[in-house]
């Protein structure tokens, strides 16, 4: 096939690139600001650690085990795309679109960042540095990557012949008669994420005094800031998931705005009932929950679907972050209660407020069981996964900082800096 | 010979208190931020469905260094200033100071003030 490019839909996904991109530190205000003073820059280093260690495997092996030659339905050809060596514009996963490869390397890197860096979120406080950067490199070879195959590169859990949805329902010329919808990763990004994340907590164990001591969030116009900035980026990683600067990447917007702002609606009300006020932390975290649900389904749904969707997303997030203190484990910035609840009701709403094949839509129940089985697989095959990776590197190189290091603050101890100057509580006596 | 009086009271009220002080001749005083509890016990705050209880409640220390018979005056124009009413107004007391100096000229007593 000849490339001919389409310098509209090329704009608007380098546009997106840079959106989702801006996602990670986005993230790491949402994630500093919910995090005690003495442990802040950690926090966001996790989130940057992610950019570095990520775009750098992404470019070396990450595109081509997604994207590249696929090898049993389970992942892309590590060699095929080596380095991007071999990609050419007419190879471009977006050739369709006339977006040439290297916007579309670029554009996808920013999932496989983001979803790393997600996960931190679940070991505030405690984690090694150098252990993060090493899961990172190698919970992103060994879980992004395949399960992104599996579901956008052509594996199992897609839309081609041979997939699950082929196996169940039968296919034609190549294609699966119904497809699993994942739109721009409710599983690859969120329900693994979240699920890696409750691995990783069940692994490194409680942050000290957690649940008994105060860990309130240190600087809550911080997670605000980040929750804005997440917001901001998720036009790139929904509208942008589109592939083109078209009537889908519409729709996909105002989805993702109106789901939010539903998302909103129904944490702040949960709380309200139950606790006796709406709290920004609470509206922050709604936005978010409601970007995580309408993910998969943002092409999917209708706008007054993608409303009712975020209300449900925002409630069920907003009682699921209660969870980890009657279920006693420390996922200690709500990575399960927001990414994987979210997750799963954005992926399995999907078969039922899908306009084309949802079960409210007149669809039956095909599309719901092909929802559950992609979500299900995700989750299995992302905890399975992470706590064996998890375990490897907590009995080789350690995962978590002495006692004394966390009690003292993790910024001091491990990145030889503090936050904050606060009066009296340090005075320098030389200065080199 | 000369009194501390020190007060704790609700950091909203300390503008006003300030200016009253002025208008009762006050030349100086020393303004700290501090935190405690008395008969109303903290609060509570709710993160995500998580509730804390906050025990030490911020307020503000003041400390005037006054003259033995100006002390009963002063203290209750710092009353008079810093009452809301409300639980958790908080306290002033006075204790007796053996001397004091003035570091800029070495004066000591009263005329240091």
């Amino acid at each position: 096939m000849e490339f001919q490019l389409d310098t509209g839909n090329t704009a608007w996904l380098l546009t997106s690139a840079a959106l989702v991109l801006l996602m990670t530190p986005g993230l790491a205000f949402f994630y500093g600001g919910m995090v005690r003073v003495k442990s802040v820059l950690n926090m966001m280093m996790m989130s940057f650690g992610a950019i570095a260690v990520v775009a750098v495997i992404w470019v070396l092996w990450g595109y081509s085990m997604t994207f590249g030659a696929d090898v049993g339905g389970i992942v892309g050809n590590p060699t095929d795309f080596f380095g991007l060596s071999g990609l050419t514009d007419d190879l471009s996963l977006l050739a369709g679109s006339g977006v040439p490869a290297y916007v579309a390397v670029g554009f996808q890197a920013t999932f496989a960042i983001i979803t790393v860096a997600l996960i931190s979120g679940a070991i505030a406080d405690r984690t090694k540095f150098g252990a993060w950067l090493l899961f990172a490199g190698v919970w992103v070879t060994l879980v992004y990557f395949p399960l992104a195959h599996m579901v956008w590169g052509g594996g199992i859990l897609g839309g081609g012949e041979n997939s699950i949805a082929a196996w169940l329902y039968g296919s034609t010329d190549g294609l699966a008669d119904l497809a699993p919808i994942d739109f721009a990763g409710g599983t690859v990004v969120h329900i693994n994420a979240g699920v890696a994340g409750l691995a990783l907590a069940l692994i490194l164990g409680k942050r000290k005094g957690f649940g008994k001591e105060p860990m309130r969030p240190h600087n809550l116009p911080f997670v605000m800031l980040g929750a804005a900035l997440l917001w901001f980026g998720w036009f790139g990683f929904n509208a942008g998931s589109a592939g083109a600067a078209n009537d889908v990447a519409g729709l996909a917007w105002v989805n993702t705005t109106v789901a939010t702002a539903g998302a909103i609606i129904g944490w702040l009300v949960t709380e309200k009932i139950r606790d006796g006020h709406a709290t920004s932390l609470g509206a922050a975290s709604g936005v978010v929950a409601g970007l995580v649900a309408i993910t998969p389904a943002a092409a999917a749904l209708s706008p007054v679907g993608a409303i009712l969707l975020g209300l449900v997303a925002g409630v069920l997030c907003a009682l699921a972050v209660g969870l980890k203190y009657k279920l006693g484990y420390d996922d200690s910035l709500d990575v399960v209660g927001v990414h994987l609840v979210g997750g799963l009701v954005g992926t399995i709403g999907i078969g039922f407020l899908g306009t084309e094949t949802g079960l409210f839509y007149g669809g039956g129940i095909d599309q719901l069981v092909l929802q559950v089985i992609i979500a299900l697989f995700a989750v299995v095959f992302s905890f399975v996964l992470t706590f064996i990776i998890g375990t490897v590197i907590k009995r080789t190189s350690g995962f978590r900082v002495s006692e004394e290091q966390e009690v003292g603050g993790i910024d001091l101890a491990v990145h030889g800096e503090t936050a904050y100057e606060t009066i009296g509580a340090r005075v320098v006596t030389e200065v080199k | 010979m000369t009194k501390l009086i020190t007060a704790v009271i609700q950091p909203h009220r300390l503008d006003d208190v300030k200016s009253a002080l002025e208008a009762a001749g006050v030349r100086g005083l020393t303004v700290s931020e501090s935190s405690g509890y008395g008969r109303q016990r903290g609060h509570t705050e709710v993160y995500r469905g998580a509730e804390y209880t906050v025990d030490l409640v911020p307020k503000v220390k003041i400390d005037v260094l006054v003259a033995d018979e100006d002390a009963p005056g002063i203290t209750e124009v710092i009353i008079q200033a810093a009452q809301t009413g409300k639980i958790g107004d908080g306290k002033v007391w006075t204790t007796p100071v053996e001397d004091v100096a003035r570091v800029r000229t070495g004066e000591h007593g009263d005329d240091a003030l």
